[in-house]
């Protein structure tokens, strides 16, 4: 396939210090305008990826191309400040000594002027920073910082922007807020981005594509809804959304036995009849209905607001979660009817 | 019960401020003497000054911190540069390696440097054995002396803008050339402007050691301030005209201070962002490399190797004779004004450092930014403030106690009290430092937390307070203790009689031009020196 439509893709790149190797065989392809994300737990390789693609590390096999051409590969290394490649540090990497305006207009030294002033305008507009202008960095809040850090890397209006891990120096509060200005944004511009994080609500609210990363691989690179609907491989189901693994039993292409009886639905992996599975259940697959027949011990509850979490526990000892309306309110300890609302299965043999 | 106990700590506390407010005063004391002079000029005194000395020590000054800044500013900004943000070969080795001229006194180096390049030294010795006619640049010029100055006071900016570089210089690289620039121009046009007060701040350091300095230029017989002093008193037997002298001199140092303290102020607002422990290096490669190392291997054979190898060489010719009572007598000496002076500069520290803590107002503050003023003070204007005034208490008391029929004789002077005070006001903010740090430390919720534990009163101070400040008090004491053996001004000034020690010994060798004789009591000041440095390396590494 040709590919001009993708701003970024990864061929197989690979990167290890001494005996580890930190990333595997990494492949992707981000399309223009789209925006991206790297998620995966600390030490998984995703900041070292994207360093990789920012040209601060020196790439040891594999390919990276940029709007279809090589930067870095075989005997090929563009130097970070020839790429076009502008990024958000999880510190920012304000300049201390210039003021917010400086800053941003710092990468635009090749503009004329009158450009370099309309741009940084336009900037500060995007982010509501017009009146902050002239402030230095610690005169700034932690949200403020992060924004001029966003804008000082889009301002030279960059082929692609990485951000690295850009919100996980915020307060909680503050977080989702600025994760919704700072995709609209990215829209606005029609900015191709990556992101890296560890934080999965962030990566669903920004990234139009998310790769799972663990030990230095790619798990799954596909959309949150399939993420959560359609994870690849057990850790995938583990790490994204809440729900546990029953035991499970195959009877044919459509049927699975587990301990609340059999349930019915589309499962594409190719397993055996008869084969042991583990059968992923989500807090909202299991529902809670007084007239059923099949009954569960509340063990543990969590008041979420709109909706109880309750940990359930079978006859056999099996835990499970269900998300239960608010005002179905049930002590600790207390019987409840549950019946399940599974329209697909999501089964992996199980592990040995 | 928690008044009782709040109640009990306010009348606790109070004595702590009361303290330092007599700390403050002894500080203030020597500072107001002369400022004092500087405001009742004796006209004769004042026409002799400014006909004949003041325009030649003003331009001599006046070249020597502009030559030592500028080149203390370019050999310790590039080094700190390469050891923090580059790899080169050895790197590891010459990043620790560089700070080691710091445990040489500059009037070592000068006069290990004056001994290699005089007329008797090896090198011209060498060049009339082997026949050749050079002529040889006088070593004792201006140029030597702030050449052997840049040597000596290096390490002051490259220890603090390293520190500088290593916190945010390949964060801030990396951002820049995201923004399109170059290595090359990321440090001009980011790295080294962001580290700017850090730099400011060692340069205002370098400043105050080179206008405080007094044995460098004694052996280089060139003239500023501080032998200017010397030989007003010791000479011509003026006080007046060496406190004359003195006010001129505090009121540079003063000039000197404000600008540290503003880029101090700086420092602080530009700490933003957090260091980044594991970052990679910019490995530098080939000609580069070899160049880098070459570099950094000539700095520290010429203010540290040659030295330290020219020294040992000239105490193994006179250890056999000059190895005697006397050596011990000097070195004993220096021991105990060492030990003396290191406690008493630590109680003062940590009272200070509690008043610091317990209060958090303005009058406390300006209370400890006075009693640590000294380290910016010159030692001859610090023995000079502090002699008057303990010479005119003596006297008084004299005559008071004939009056009263008793011959007393001089109470004060003759003693090492004088001494004592003056090396207590020079180094007090050395040993306030590191015990303030560690006292910070113990923020109020560390108090609370211990107290919502059941620990309270003294068993808090015993259990939670003094394990916490044992460190910074181990480190004060040594510090102290270290600068005090290398003191030359202050010793030489204000001691009792005969009484020597090594850093006076060194002094008095060299003023008859015996280097070899000076290079044994240097030897032991060097040992002593390297002591602080091994600390502070074993601190880094942690």
């Amino acid at each position: 396939m040709q590919n001009d439509n993708y701003m970024l893709e990864l061929n197989a790149i690979s990167q290890r210090y001494g005996d580890t190797t930190v990333v595997r065989d990494m492949s992707l392809q981000l399309a223009r305008g789209n925006i991206g994300c790297l998620l995966g737990p600390s030490g998984c390789g995703k900041t070292t990826a994207l360093r990789c693609i920012a040209g601060f590390e020196q790439l040891q096999s594999g390919e990276i191309l940029l709007a279809g051409n090589i930067i870095a590969g075989k005997n090929k290394h563009v130097p970070a400040e020839k790429r076009q490649i502008g990024m958000v540090f999880q510190d920012y990497a304000l300049f201390p000594h210039l003021t917010a305006m400086q800053n941003i207009e710092f990468g635009l030294r090749n503009y004329t002027s009158a450009e370099r002033k309309s741009r940084v305008a336009e900037m500060l507009e995007l982010v509501n920073l017009e009146s902050f202008a002239q402030l230095y960095p610690h005169e700034l809040s932690g949200g403020q910082q992060q924004r001029v850090a966003l804008v000082r890397a889009l301002a030279p209006r960059p082929k692609l922007l990485l951000l690295d891990e850009p919100f996980s120096n915020l307060d909680v509060s503050l977080r989702e807020r600025l994760c919704l200005d700072v995709r609209s944004i990215l829209k606005q511009e029609n900015t191709t981005a990556i992101m890296v994080t560890h934080d999965q609500n962030e990566a669903f609210m920004i990234a139009d594509y998310i790769g799972v990363m663990n030990h230095g691989l790619i798990q799954q690179w596909d959309t949150a809804y399939n993420l959560y609907h359609k994870p690849v491989n057990h850790f995938i189901a583990d790490f994204i959304g809440e729900g546990v693994f029953l035991p499970g039993k195959v009877l044919n292409e459509h049927c699975v036995e587990i301990e609340l009886g059999v349930i019915e639905g589309e499962f594409d992996a190719h397993i055996d009849s008869g084969a042991e599975v583990d059968v992923l259940l989500r807090p909202d697959d299991i529902i809670h209905d007084d007239d059923s027949p099949l009954q569960a011990t509340i063990s543990d509850k969590a008041f979420r607001g709109a909706q109880i979490l309750y940990t359930l526990r079978l006859p056999s000892g099996a835990e499970m979660l269900s998300l239960v309306p608010s005002h179905h309110n049930h002590d600790i300890g207390e019987p409840i009817g549950i019946c399940l609302a599974t329209d697909h299965i999501i089964a992996f043999r199980k592990e040995s | 019960m928690p008044e009782v106990l709040l109640r009990g700590a306010k009348v606790f506390t109070q004595g702590w401020r009361i303290s330092a407010i007599f700390i403050a005063l002894a500080v203030l004391t020597p500072v107001m003497v002369i400022l004092w002079s500087l405001f009742s000029p004796e006209p004769e005194i004042w026409d002799h000054l400014s006909q004949h000395v003041l325009s030649d020590l003003l331009i001599n000054t006046f070249w020597l911190v502009l030559g030592t800044a500028t080149g203390t500013l370019i050999l310790g900004v590039s080094l700190a540069w390469l050891t923090a943000v580059c790899e080169f070969p050895g790197r590891k080795i010459f990043s620790w390696a560089l700070f080691l001229p710091l445990a040489v006194p500059a009037y070592v180096t000068a006069f290990v440097v004056v001994g290699i390049f005089d007329f008797t030294g090896p090198i011209q010795t060498l060049a009339r054995d082997l026949g050749l006619d050079i002529a040889f640049p006088e070593v004792r010029s201006r140029g030597g002396v702030i050449a052997v100055m840049i040597l000596a006071f290096y390490p002051y900016v490259y220890l603090i803008a390293r520190n500088a570089f290593m916190t945010q210089g390949k964060r801030a690289l990396e951002a820049a050339q995201s923004l399109g620039y170059s290595s090359t121009q990321g440090f001009f046009k980011v790295a080294l402007p962001m580290a700017r007060p850090w730099i400011v701040g060692g340069l205002m350091l370098v400043i105050m050691e080179t206008l405080a300095d007094f044995g460098t230029v004694s052996v280089f017989n060139y003239d500023t301030f501080t032998t200017g002093i010397y030989k007003a008193w010791f000479s011509l037997f003026s006080l007046s005209a060496a406190s004359q002298l003195a006010s001129i001199l505090i009121i540079l140092v003063f000039v000197i201070i404000i600008v540290e303290q503003q880029a101090r102020a700086r420092m602080r607002y530009t700490a933003v962002g957090k260091s980044s422990g594991s970052q990679e290096r910019i490995v530098l490669k080939g000609g580069k490399a070899v160049a880098a190392s070459l570099f950094a291997g000539a700095v520290l054979l010429v203010a540290f190797i040659i030295p330290l190898i020219q020294l040992l060489f000239w105490a193994s010719e006179v250890v056999v004779q000059d190895f005697d009572r006397r050596y011990f007598e000097f070195l004993w000496h220096s021991l105990l004004l060492a030990a003396l002076a290191s406690v008493v500069v630590v109680s003062a520290a940590i009272i200070l450092a509690v008043a610091n803590r317990y209060y958090v107002d303005f009058t406390t503050r300006s209370l400890v930014k006075i009693s640590t003023l000294g380290y910016a003070l010159p030692g001859p204007v610090l023995a000079v403030g502090a002699y008057i005034p303990i010479a005119w208490f003596d006297g008084h008391l004299q005559d008071a106690l004939n009056y009263f029929g008793i011959d007393s004789g001089l109470v004060l002077q003759g003693t090492l009290f004088t001494m004592l005070v003056a090396l207590v006001v020079r180094f007090l903010a050395v040993g306030f430092s590191p015990i303030d740090g560690n006292l910070q430390r113990i923020t109020s919720s560390v108090d609370e937390a211990a107290r919502s534990l059941g620990t309270s009163g003294i068993t808090l101070v015993r259990e939670i307070h003094i394990p916490i400040l044992r460190s910074g008090l181990f480190t004060a004491m040594t510090l102290v203790f270290v600068d005090v053996m290398k003191e030359m001004p202050i010793t030489l000034m204000t001691r009792p009689f005969g009484w020597d020690t090594l850093a006076v010994r060194v002094f008095e060798m060299t003023s008859e031009g015996e280097w070899e004789r000076a290079a044994l009591p240097a030897v032991s000041i060097i040992i002593a020196g390297l002591i602080p440095i091994i600390m502070m390396n074993r601190h880094a590494e942690r």
